[in-house]
């Protein structure tokens, strides 16, 4: 049961797509930063199946630049 | 409240990624992160508005289960963007203070005994009714204040001008800016300002008009220093009677002697108009020039009336009547040195410098409020300097809902919330909407503040019920007031968080919910209305005062009135109440709105804020293809008024030799009912004190600390002299802060006021000193 989060940066302009797609993703909650163009996003999903196969989605979300693991905790 | 394991863990991730945030980019703010662990275990961040000051900062109060615990800006606020003062960031610990008021409590056999609640309302109104039938509705009265959310006074107009059919509703906002408010109408026939904060980060000149903003807006104070600071053209102005923090602060400090602020201002528009820096083309399209009467009295006698007589003038005829203040003559009235006055008429003739004036009480509470508000709009009118991004005459305001609840909603005797009662179709909209019969709302003012409590003292009126202030020490002239309130056969309620002297005279003391512990709205300086939920939970039976109202309004019989429950109450009256401003001029956001953001600014139109009024650019009330519309006034001109210098009631001679002025510092807001049981202000401010000026202390043989009785033709007296302090005034004044109820200044100074708005002067009066 990882719990993960993430610093993510959005491609130029697309702070807001970034977020609406992020928070209708299953498993993902964010935390957008309101003064700059970051979001911290927390991710908490029931297996490291489903953990990959989020990490893989999130890898190729058009309105995503980057995003770089700040925390990771494999709870049992 | 329990944190479970896994919620504590996704919580640390999410720290950590914020963590990591703030070292990669500084200054990033994640104001939405809501939870957070600790020691202590979950705390919730919540928004509101700070309860202390009319500046309106927006907090986040941190509440760990049903205790707040923690306060910090709100940096999605506009207001103050993240920002906190000392006593902003003290604000919860004002709601724990030991001796909250939990219980009711009624006076039986001259002592107070603890009842229910609901008891003390049951007797409340039948004390209402018995009294308005054996001496007639206008001998009951509500005194309310601008802490008053605006559903408290709402409810408060609603059942006493609707329904009971007197018109004794005012508010301690006549106090403190009821001059700001007949300032806006007689200049402009609509109040409140038609600027915003954002004006200090445009304005390249600030002139603070008799207003040490550094103690009493600070977080706007800073702002304007911050501007300052990153554009290095910007200058400040103080323009004060007394040397303090702001004066320090500013460029350029300009003491002036009191009440000689309207000769002050009457010499810049003359040589504004000597050197040719009016804006001809705006005075000839948008402003019209008026005079009224003179010699106009201090209201120092009960039944004092007034009424002004405007008459109409040419251009010709104010340039002569300003030949009276040529920078000369004035220097001799005011103290102020020709060459200052030159100086500051060039600072706002300057076509190419943006001027923006801030002022609060030092010409609000004045016995000419009203004129030195018109007269430092006249600069602003003639220069053309207004409504435009940076240039501001802009009114601050001393409390959180002053704006909000009593000039918005009209809690003040002449008011409704749409308009003033002695309007037909005024009081026509409140009955529809009140449902209410028309011949129900008196179309006759009856008592503003000082005559009011002129009236209880006089037994004209026998109850007042007394919400959320203090006056028993904000009174001036107050052992009259006082000894009237203790009159055998007066009655007295009073609903307050904290005994005071107030709950001192009462016969019934109703325990009220404070702040976050009730939901409301506020209504700041800017026109922005800020919307709070109920955080936590008040202590013992604490109501708020909105819901007092209501069961006292059934009580009467007025259930069809009042029919909300509960649950809902704060946003159904939000929206009844909104629709007495149903225009581009004044419409309010709906309830959805508010709940969701950190303030909105009215008008709301089309769902967007309006941030200057009267100009086109901005403001969707304006007549299409105009530029500027001052559309309170008929023809869409501002007047610009001939209004003399005057002196103050009281003045100093021979036996009583100095000027008294009073005011405030920044660790304690009013009477210091909230901020001198937070520990840490308590501390910084134990007690209040007398300043004097050093050679006026050595003269009376006083060192820093010692006694000093300070004594008045109406009372005296005795406390700890203070040299040399953070303020200083000139020879000859003293100043002594209001907030410590162990020391009552008011019963020494003066109830005169100003005859437009009867808002007293606090600032001046004459008393003597001795060595204690």
């Amino acid at each position: 049961m990882p719990i993960l989060s993430y610093l993510v940066l959005p491609q130029d302009g697309a702070m807001d797509q970034l977020c609406s797609d992020l928070s209708s993703m299953e498993y993902c909650e964010i935390i957008p930063a309101d003064n700059q163009e970051v979001v911290v996003l927390v991710t908490d999903t029931p297996d490291d199946k489903v953990e990959e196969t989020l990490q893989e989605t999130l890898k190729n979300l058009p309105s995503l630049q980057s995003f770089s693991m700040t925390y990771g905790h494999n709870a049992v | 409240m329990k944190l479970n394991r896994r919620s504590f863990i996704k919580s640390a991730a999410a720290g950590s990624a914020i963590a990591a945030a703030g070292s990669i980019f500084p200054g990033i703010s994640f104001a939405n992160w809501k939870e957070q662990t600790g020691s202590a275990g979950q705390i919730t961040w919540k928004k509101a508005p700070c309860r202390f000051c009319g500046t309106g900062c927006g907090v986040l109060v941190g509440v760990s289960g049903d205790r707040a615990v923690a306060v910090k800006g709100d940096p999605n606020c506009s207001v103050n963007k993240g920002l906190c003062c000392v006593k902003g960031f003290h604000v919860v610990q004002a709601l724990y203070g030991k001796d909250r008021l939990r219980t009711a409590k009624v006076r039986r056999g001259g002592k107070m005994v603890e009842v229910p609640v609901s008891e003390a309302l049951d007797i409340i109104a039948a004390k209402m009714k018995q009294t308005i039938k054996e001496t007639g509705k206008d001998s009951v009265a509500m005194y309310g204040s601008g802490q008053w959310t605006i559903p408290d006074g709402y409810v408060a107009s609603k059942l006493f001008k609707g329904c009971i059919g007197t018109n004794n509703v005012e508010a301690n906002a006549r106090l403190c800016m009821a001059s700001a408010v007949t300032g806006f109408l007689t200049s402009f026939g609509t109040d409140e300002p038609m600027g915003c904060y954002e004006d200090i980060e445009h304005a390249d000149v600030f002139v603070t008009w008799g207003n040490n903003m550094a103690e009493m807006h600070p977080v706007l104070f800073s702002r304007m220093l911050a501007s300052r600071k990153r554009r290095g053209n910007v200058e400040i102005i103080d323009l004060a009677t007394r040397s303090t923090r702001s004066s320090q602060a500013s460029d350029k400090s300009i003491l002036f002697k009191p009440n000689t602020d309207l000769a002050v201002a009457n010499a810049i528009c003359y040589e504004i108009i000597r050197n040719d820096w009016v804006n001809w083309d705006f005075v000839k399209k948008h402003t019209t020039f008026h005079k009224g009467k003179t010699n106009i009295g201090y209201g120092t006698e009960d039944h004092f009336k007034f009424k002004d007589a405007p008459e109409d003038i040419s251009f010709e005829e104010y340039k002569e009547f300003l030949s009276d203040y040529t920078p000369k003559k004035v220097e001799k009235i005011s103290g102020v040195s020709a060459r200052d006055i030159k100086y500051l008429a060039s600072l706002y003739g300057d076509p190419s410098k943006k001027c923006t004036s801030f002022w609060c009480m030092g010409m609000n509470q004045h016995v000419r409020g009203t004129w030195i508000n018109n007269l430092v709009y006249n600069i602003h009118l003639l220069t053309g300097k207004i409504s435009t991004p940076g240039n501001s005459p802009f009114s601050l305001t001393g409390q959180p809902s002053a704006c909000g609840t009593v000039r918005e909603v009209g809690t003040l005797t002449h008011k409704l919330p749409h308009g003033v009662v002695m309007k037909e179709a005024h009081r026509k909209m409140a009955a529809e909407i009140w449902d209410v019969p028309l011949t129900n709302i008196d179309p006759k003012p009856t008592y503003h503040t000082v005559e009011m409590f002129r009236a209880l003292d006089r037994g004209d009126i026998r109850f007042i019920w007394i919400q959320v202030t203090n006056p028993m020490i904000t009174m001036p002239n107050l052992t009259r007031y006082r000894n009237g309130a203790l009159k055998d056969d007066r009655f007295i309620v009073v609903s307050d968080v904290y005994p005071t002297p107030t709950t001192d005279v009462a016969d019934v003391v109703l325990p009220a919910a404070m702040w976050v512990e009730q939901e409301g709205m506020y209504g700041n300086s800017e026109r922005r209305t800020q919307h709070f939920d109920r955080i936590v939970p008040g202590p013992g039976e604490t109501m708020s005062d909105t819901w007092q109202i209501i069961e006292v309004a059934r009580r009467l019989g007025y259930e069809k009135q009042f029919p909300w429950g509960e649950d809902e109450y704060i946003g159904k009256i939000w929206e009844e109440y909104r629709r007495f401003h149903d225009s581009p001029k004044h419409n309010m956001a709906p309830y959805d709105v508010l709940k969701k953001r950190s303030g909105v600014q009215w008008p709301f139109v089309d769902g967007k804020e309006t941030r200057w009024r009267f100009n086109s650019k901005y403001d969707p009330a304006c007549k299409p293809g105009s530029e500027f519309d001052f559309y309170g006034k008929k023809d869409g001109k501002a007047w610009i008024w001939a209004r003399p210098y005057e002196p103050a009631a009281e003045s100093p001679d021979d036996e009583y030799d100095f000027w008294l002025n009073t005011g405030r510092v920044i660790e304690h807001w009013h009477t210091g009912t909230m901020t001198r049981r937070v520990p840490v202000l308590h501390r910084a401010v134990p007690e209040s004190y007398v300043e004097i000026h050093p050679e006026d202390a050595m003269n009376l043989g006083v060192t820093n600390g010692e006694m000093v009785k300070i004594i008045s033709r109406r009372g005296e007296v005795t406390m700890k002299a203070s040299i040399d302090g953070r303020g200083k005034p000139p020879r000859g004044m003293v100043f002594v802060p209001f907030f410590d109820e162990s020391y009552k200044i008011n019963e020494v100074t003066l109830d005169a006021f100003c005859p437009i708005s009867k808002q007293p002067d606090y600032k001046k009066c004459a008393v003597r000193l001795e060595k204690a």
